[in-house]
């Protein structure tokens, strides 16, 4: 920044200096060594894989498909260019009438018709990033808070708490129950933030879990459904991966739950969705953000704010059509759930010939994995960026930290699979297998001086750590946890 | 068994602040207008007794040029057989940063729209959701909650929304008259600064829309300087809305604040901050395509990683780097567009002037400044909105009142031209001047004033078709808009 001594330093607000935006968190050193070093599997062969970006490209070329066959969909085709001029124009935060029937109608085959959507409620957002903002502003004051279970989406310190002053605490889930969520988790939590003084303003979650890839199953749905209302606080519900679910039982949508459940038991105009078309069909470059609420006041308010992030009109008619086609998104979405499950259960698969178990999941674009087998100390958080630093660095696979998703637990990753094609897949299974293999057999050697694990810390503490790491090594052989062919010990230090 | 009735109040208390009380501003009278229209829509042949919507800042003159070249140009879009190859690319494009094309493209364009006087760094593009968006973004950068923006009136309505609603930043009016054009003095600068301070409001900035909404006046090089000066020395940002920068025709040129910060020793440009669309200019609102342009690096990191709140759809981004990197397309543009503003806006200047209807003088922007202060029963707001209601109900007509843009003085009306063709023009001027000699014939010369005054009120009440009985106020809290003056006689329309 151009500061100099005439030009002193202009006053911004504290929103604008306050580092609430999240960005110095570590979750973005991966990409930026990753921007540094991208793969290619022609022309970088060697670089950086990008297993840290939650996307769905499996998909794109029925899309592509669907759209080389319907012109008019476009404002641009000669099919479609009678529609420019009134497309271009149109700016009413209502949306195209047709989009939300078409949004209203997609939500509904997502959920394999058991719910169906009111047009009327569907209102825009840019993107789910957008929406989770605007739900935040319409439901809660600066100082409020949500409850929010862990791990969470990393971006949601950003999204929820930055320009809306609202705060959340988490509710950490562990491994000892495989990270579900229970009601009694909620109600302790709760409990908690009331006798802080803490207002808490309702609960939010992300449903299939973001980093989890697990679904609520529907009676723990109907009890937190039971609670908030009892406790008249909000529900919030990120359903951005309902239509990534690859096995396993059906996704429950919370939208389900509200019909089911007794209306003595539910109060509707506490529960909400957001939702986005940017992981179920693979287009984040859109920013279709949506939120659905049952509350008449929230979609009425959340409408005035979408100004703040309309849709593109012309995104806008082209999802119009394509989203009103049945045969398109009945294929749609069977082909993207089958290729989902394919990628994950290679993937899976793969892990485990390298002896690395992931959380069991049945939806996301992404899988938890175990590596607190791996850490020089588990119940450290710096072992647990040390750890990740070298996958980065010597495995060269972006791949996000736990705790950049608020875990208590240090060890675990969430790795995404469905951000690129099956060749750049193998290769990363690749990398994992030959990494372990080769800490299998060779003998700890010395970090090279062009270790970049050293960047930031200086030779000593270097040599304290590697010492420390041979140590744990020897002492996994020594205690016998592990043996070759059962428990590989695997080192995390490794000769590029 | 409890039962959960959702009584509206009820409702509202699960609710924030924010959502529970009026600052989005939708209950302004500037939205009456459209909601008449929108339950009777002028159409030429369906419904030709329908209310014309002339209250919204639209361009929609030159529509045929543009789709010309989209016609011309398939690989501009993702959608088309030349351009398919690029949509997987594009639909995964969410990089807040944008497309790098779509950022010269748009930088180019600014320049271009300030006659390539001054350039722009492609590298302080930043997006957001439309100029909205953009206002909102600029407020969350610059000011806290409790501070105020100073704005000369008469200002856009959607500014009490965009800049204040969920920022919690206030709005202080700098009083412009018509007695001087609606000139933004330093006198009134500084009395709009000192009003704030006794009111414990920060003052945090200027912002001022350049070309003017709703005078369609331009700001010319000494009042920018003055306005740049003026912020520099109290240390406060000056935000330019630059959002009709390309509406200029005739003789007036545009001076947009970047050129003139070229000129002045020692500006600190830390404070300097642009806001831009494509809504206006290119006639795009759909597409969402709104700029934040800061000279200063810190706000344009921020406002890049709030862009991520309204970032605009890869698929519009791809599509409008691809026209405006097209230097001919973009120049002839340009020049097409000014030439019909200029037709259009004389025809309903010499419409208005054969009816002896007065209004300010402008040349630029989508608008006229409409002067019917001589129409009012009293020089009060609320004889302005009878007025209004009057033009909206019986003339059929959506203008827009200027008590809706917090305008000193009632009588004004913003009335767009650039939204419709040349018969529905013609229409509305016939009604207009249907109307005027409606008047005419109502009233006869009087010697005294009061007796005028009473004759003229007996006449509204005949005419008026509707009774207005709920009195809307403009409640603004601090800022009403209602006139100190006391109500003057009313002067016979001329014809």
């Amino acid at each position: 920044m151009g500061i100099s001594g005439k030009n002193s330093g202009a006053i911004l607000s504290k929103i604008a200096t306050n580092n609430q935006h999240g960005e110095n968190s570590e979750y973005f050193d991966g990409w930026k060594a990753y921007d540094k070093d991208p793969f290619h599997l022609s022309r970088n062969p060697n670089g950086i894989i990008q297993m840290g970006l939650a996307e769905n490209q499996l998909c794109l070329d029925l899309i592509k498909d669907w759209i080389k066959e319907n012109p008019e969909a476009s404002i641009c085709t000669l099919e479609g260019l009678r529609q420019f001029s009134d497309i271009a124009n149109f700016q009413d935060y209502h949306g195209l009438a047709k989009f939300r029937q078409a949004i209203a109608h997609f939500m509904g085959k997502a959920r394999g018709g058991r719910v169906t959507f009111d047009p009327e409620r569907v209102v825009m957002s840019g993107g789910a990033t957008g929406a989770n903002e605007t739900i935040m502003f319409c439901l809660a004051d600066p100082g409020d808070v949500f409850l929010i279970p862990s791990p969470y989406y990393a971006a949601f310190d950003r999204d929820l708490r930055w320009r809306t002053g609202v705060d959340i605490i988490p509710i950490p889930c562990s491994s000892s129950n495989n990270f579900r969520l229970t009601v009694e988790a909620v109600g302790w939590a709760y409990k908690k933030a009331q006798e802080s003084n803490k207002k808490v303003k309702g609960l939010i979650l992300t449903n299939p879990s973001n980093p989890l890839g697990t679904m609520l199953d529907k009676d723990t749905l109907k009890d937190l459904v039971r609670f908030v209302t009892k406790k008249s606080i909000h529900l919030v519900v990120d359903e951005i991966y309902a239509a990534t679910v690859f096995s396993g039982d059906n996704f429950v949508s919370v939208a389900e739950v509200v019909n089911d459940v007794d209306n003595s038991e539910v109060n509707a105009d506490l529960i909400h969705i957001v939702y986005s078309l940017s992981k179920d069909m693979g287009l984040p470059g859109f920013r279709v953000g949506i939120v659905y609420s049952y509350n008449d006041s929230v979609v009425s308010c959340a409408r005035k704010m979408s100004s703040f992030g309309l849709v593109s009109s012309q995104t806008q008619l082209m999802l119009a059509s394509m989203l009103s086609d049945d045969r398109f998104v009945e294929n749609f979405l069977m082909e993207s759930s089958r290729r989902l499950g394919t990628r994950h259960e290679i993937f899976t698969i793969g892990l485990k010939k390298a002896d690395i178990t992931c959380l069991t999941s049945s939806a996301g674009l992404f899988v938890w994995m175990d590596l607190r087998h791996l850490l020089r100390d588990r119940n450290s958080f710096e072992s647990e960026i040390e750890l990740w630093r070298i996958i980065i660095h010597k495995v060269k696979l972006n791949v996000s930290p736990g705790s950049s998703f608020h875990c208590t637990e240090p060890g675990w990753f969430r790795v995404c699979f469905a951000n690129m094609d099956d060749d750049t897949l193998h290769v990363a299974l690749r990398r994992i297998q030959d990494f372990v293999s080769k800490s299998n057999n060779k003998t700890i050697a010395k970090a090279s001086d062009k270790d970049q694990v050293s960047q930031n810390n200086n030779a000593k503490k270097q040599k304290w750590r590697q010492s420390n790491l041979r140590l744990s090594f020897r002492r996994l052989y020594e205690d016998g946890l592990s043996s070759p062919g059962i428990m590989s010990p695997h080192s995390p230090l490794l000769r590029a | 068994m409890v039962s959960f009735v959702t009584e509206k109040k009820q409702n509202l208390n699960l609710l924030s602040r924010i959502a529970s009380g009026d600052g989005h501003g939708e209950n302004s009278s500037y939205f009456d207008g459209w909601k008449a229209y929108e339950e009777n829509p002028f159409h030429p042949i369906d419904r030709p007794d329908g209310v014309i919507q002339m209250g919204l800042a639209e361009n929609q003159l030159c529509g045929d040029v543009m789709r010309k070249w989209v016609l011309k140009h398939p690989e501009a879009s993702i959608c088309t057989e030349q351009g398919l190859n690029g949509f997987s690319d594009i639909a995964i494009f969410q990089d807040y940063h944008g497309l790098p094309e779509f950022r010269q493209a748009v930088a180019k364009f600014m320049e271009k729209t300030r006659n390539n006087r001054v350039k722009f760094d492609p590298d302080r593009i930043v997006m957001s959701g439309g100029a909205t968006g953009a206002h909102e973004t600029v407020a969350f950068c610059l000011a806290n909650p409790g501070d105020g923006f100073l704005v000369p009136t008469p200002y856009y309505p959607g500014f009490d929304r965009d800049l204040r609603w969920r920022t919690g930043v206030n709005l202080v009016p700098v009083t412009c008259h018509s007695s001087d054009g609606f000139k933004i003095t330093v006198e009134a600068l500084e009395a709009a600064y000192e009003k704030a301070r006794e009111s414990n409001i920060p003052v945090k900035g200027l912002l001022m829309t350049n070309p003017s909404n709703p005078l369609g006046t331009t700001l010319d090089r000494e009042c920018l300087k003055s306005l740049v000066k003026f912020t520099n020395e109290k240390k406060i940002h000056l935000i330019a809305d630059e959002i009709y920068a390309a509406t200029t025709f005739g003789q007036s040129e545009f001076i947009s604040v970047a050129e003139v910060i070229e000129e002045i020793e020692d500006c600190n440009r830390d404070l300097i901050h642009i806001v831009y669309s494509l809504s206006k200019d290119m006639g795009l609102p759909g597409f969402r395509v709104g700029i934040v342009y800061s000279y200063n690096d810190r706000v344009v990191q921020i406002a890049r990683k709030m862009s991520s709140f309204g970032l605009v759809s890869s698929q519009t981004q791809h599509l409008i780097a691809k026209m405006l990197s097209d230097e001919d397309f973009v120049d002839e543009f340009i020049r097409e567009s000014k030439l019909r503003l200029a037709a259009r806006h004389a025809e309903l200047t010499t419409g208005l002037d054969g009816l002896g209807i007065g209004w300010l003088k402008a040349e630029a922007g989508l608008f006229l400044w409409m002067d019917l202060r001589n129409l009012l029963k009293t020089a009060t707001f609320d004889s302005e909105t009878e007025l209004w209601r009057v033009i909206i109900h019986q003339v059929k007509l959506n203008v827009s009142p200027g008590g809706s843009f917090h305008c000193h003085e009632p009588g004004w009306f913003r009335v767009c031209f650039a939204n419709m063709d040349h018969k529905t023009m013609e229409t509305a001027l016939e009604r207009i001047r249907v109307f005027t000699s409606q008047l005419e014939e109502e009233t006869k010369p009087m010697a005294s004033t009061t007796m005028m005054a009473k004759k003229k009120k007996k006449c509204w009440q005949s005419n008026l078709r509707l009774s207005f009985n709920d009195k809307r106020r403009f409640d603004d809290g601090f800022f009403s808009p209602h006139s100190p003056v006391p109500p003057s006689p009313l002067v016979r329309a001329q014809t």
